[in-house]
């Protein structure tokens, strides 16, 4: 048996965990440089304002209704989702984190000591009195039952925000009631392929012949139909691999053209992605960088490239990565484009354990550079000012818009809630 | 700067008995660990959180002006506990009271106790576990 919990508009909720004055108020978290609607309360939903919307259209009208706007605060967003499962990991050992704001639970067990509905009812009230956060829990022998219990939750008031689907009988009344498109691993191109043969239902999807589907379509949604009659298929997944790449990449608050401030952007972009490097005890081989120009900008001349380079041994020397992202980026530059967004990728990745020494890379050299970068590493954690390279610029006219962010309420000294 | 940061740490070890002089270092058995703040002032880290206090409605028990609030949202809020209440729609620290009536009493008298019985917008947040003053 199975449970997935997943939190209600997860970043719109985290906005109002410190705001009590937000409660009942629509509330809209926008995408980086404040382009568009990326989340939003089901107030908001009444206002009319959809996911994607853009914030320019909407601003004005929006926030005269009296509806609140936040640039994405992830340093929120991920501490909530840490205390979210946390909290869960105490109530159910087995969990997979799906995503930032869903799990699946292994309930294998808790059937015989609980009634399921009180164990979901448990989940839902803990994470609320622990976190703040609004949760819905949805029950069933397989996982793609429990997404479907879990949309049950989502759209029947009625259930209070939990569903246990265990029983057949109910599994199949629900089924019946929910999109085929809403299925869990039912992709845009499947869901009109389905339509066609007039499949129309969840329920219609289970019905078929697993057969047909494999021979039809492909073995991963006959393993989805078989998971729809009950039948497990898909397991817990357990810990997650370590990261095989780091990936840092920005859109620009602004169109860049000339390469000093491209270089600043990626030095900045290199310094953050050796910081994650060292956080999983890693050192990479290769950097490599790409840049690309506004394929929406149809007047602009078009460019996308990317560049890599090979480092003479593993490292997370902040400086290496810099030195070599900004050798790519030359590489790969052109001038007279308009460009909107720069990445970097760090990959081949080597434990910090373990180093090879070499001729031009002294063991010298490695011990003085992990103690540099540790110091560094300390010193931002600390929530002092940071300490950077000139590298990543000072003035970061590129960076990015988020002028309607909310405090850091629980990871930074400064921004702690207030409280009279 | 390392060694900046060396001299900033505080590392106490804890002893659990006295060393006996004259032999060879036979502290080394008893010393078991050292002292971490987090671990005597959290108990439930997921649910744990820090508040700043702004104001002087809680100075007869010792909560100054600025002070850090450790908040445990997992702890049951029982009569005489120092809670976090949201009360229309913004934060207060205050005693919880719940005889003979529901209350809200605050630490100094300058400030009036709010009742909460009929209150509509009232939630209970978490209990004060500690409060951090800096000198």
């Amino acid at each position: 048996m199975f449970a997935l919990v997943d939190c209600n508009s997860f970043y719109a909720s985290c906005e109002r965990v410190f705001r009590p004055d937000l409660k009942d108020k629509p509330v809209v978290v926008l995408s980086n440089n404040d382009g568009c609607v990326v989340a939003l309360s089901k107030e908001a939903k009444k206002l009319g304002i959809k996911m994607c919307d853009p914030w320019y259209q909407i601003e004005s009208s929006y926030t005269k209704k009296g509806g609140y706007a936040f640039s994405s605060n992830y340093e929120l967003y991920a501490d909530i989702s840490a205390r979210i499962m946390t909290t869960l990991e105490r109530l159910s050992p087995n969990i997979e984190i799906y995503s930032i704001d869903e799990a699946f639970l292994d309930l294998t067990g808790v059937n015989n000591c609980q009634n399921l509905q009180d164990f979901g009812m448990q989940c839902k009230e803990t994470i609320k009195q622990w976190t703040g956060m609004p949760v819905r829990v949805g029950i069933a022998p397989t996982k793609t039952l429990s997404k479907i219990a879990s949309y049950g939750a989502k759209y029947y008031p009625a259930t209070q925000g939990v569903v246990d689907l265990s029983k057949p009988e109910r599994q199949k009344k629900l089924l019946n009631l929910v999109p085929v498109q809403e299925v869990w691993g039912v992709g845009r191109k499947i869901h009109k392929r389905l339509n066609q043969i007039g499949i129309r239902t969840a329920l219609d999807l289970a019905m078929i012949d697993t057969k047909y589907v494999r021979n039809n379509f492909n073995i991963v949604l006959a393993k989805t139909v078989r998971e729809l009659r009950g039948e497990p298929c898909i397991g817990l997944e357990d810990q997650p691999s370590a990261k095989k790449q780091i990936v840092v990449s920005r859109t620009f608050s602004k169109r860049v053209d000339d390469l000093r401030t491209l270089e600043e952007a990626v030095s900045d972009y290199a310094a953050r992605a050796a910081a994650k490097l060292r956080r999983e005890n890693r050192r990479c081989l290769y950097v490599s960088v790409f840049i690309r120009t506004n394929p929406f900008r149809t007047q602009d001349r078009q460019y996308r490239n990317s560049g890599t380079t090979r480092l003479i041994a593993p490292t997370s020397d902040t400086r290496d990565i810099i030195q070599n992202a900004k050798k790519s980026l030359r590489a790969i530059y052109r001038s007279g484009f308009n460009y909107i967004k720069a990445g970097i990728l760090l990959s081949d990745f080597y434990d910090d354990q373990i180093q090879q020494y070499d001729f031009f890379y002294p063991k010298e050299r490695t011990l003085h550079s992990d103690q540099l970068m540790n110091t560094i590493d300390k010193i931002n954690k600390k929530g002092l000012p940071p300490v950077y390279f000139l590298a990543q610029g000072i003035k970061r006219k590129w960076s990015m818009k988020r002028e309607i962010q909310s405090p850091r309420y629980t990871t930074s000294w400064n921004d702690l809630p207030k409280v009279s | 700067m390392i060694s900046e940061d060396q001299k900033r740490r505080v590392n106490l070890p804890l002893f659990n008995d006295k060393i006996a002089v004259g032999w060879p270092s036979p502290a080394d058995d008893y010393v078991e660990r050292s002292i971490d703040l987090n671990e005597y002032l959290i108990k439930n880290s997921a649910a744990t959180y820090f508040l700043r206090a702004a104001g002087d409605s809680m100075i007869n028990v010792g909560i100054h002006n600025d002070a850090i609030l450790i908040v445990d949202r997992s702890i049951e809020p029982t009569d005489g506990k120092i809670v976090i209440a949201s009360v229309d729609g913004s934060y207060t620290c205050k005693r919880l009271q719940l005889y003979p009536e529901p209350r809200l009493v605050a630490e100094n008298i300058k400030y009036p106790p709010i009742k909460i019985d009929k209150k509509e917008d009232f939630e209970i947040i978490g209990v004060v576990l500690a409060a951090i003053n800096q000198f």
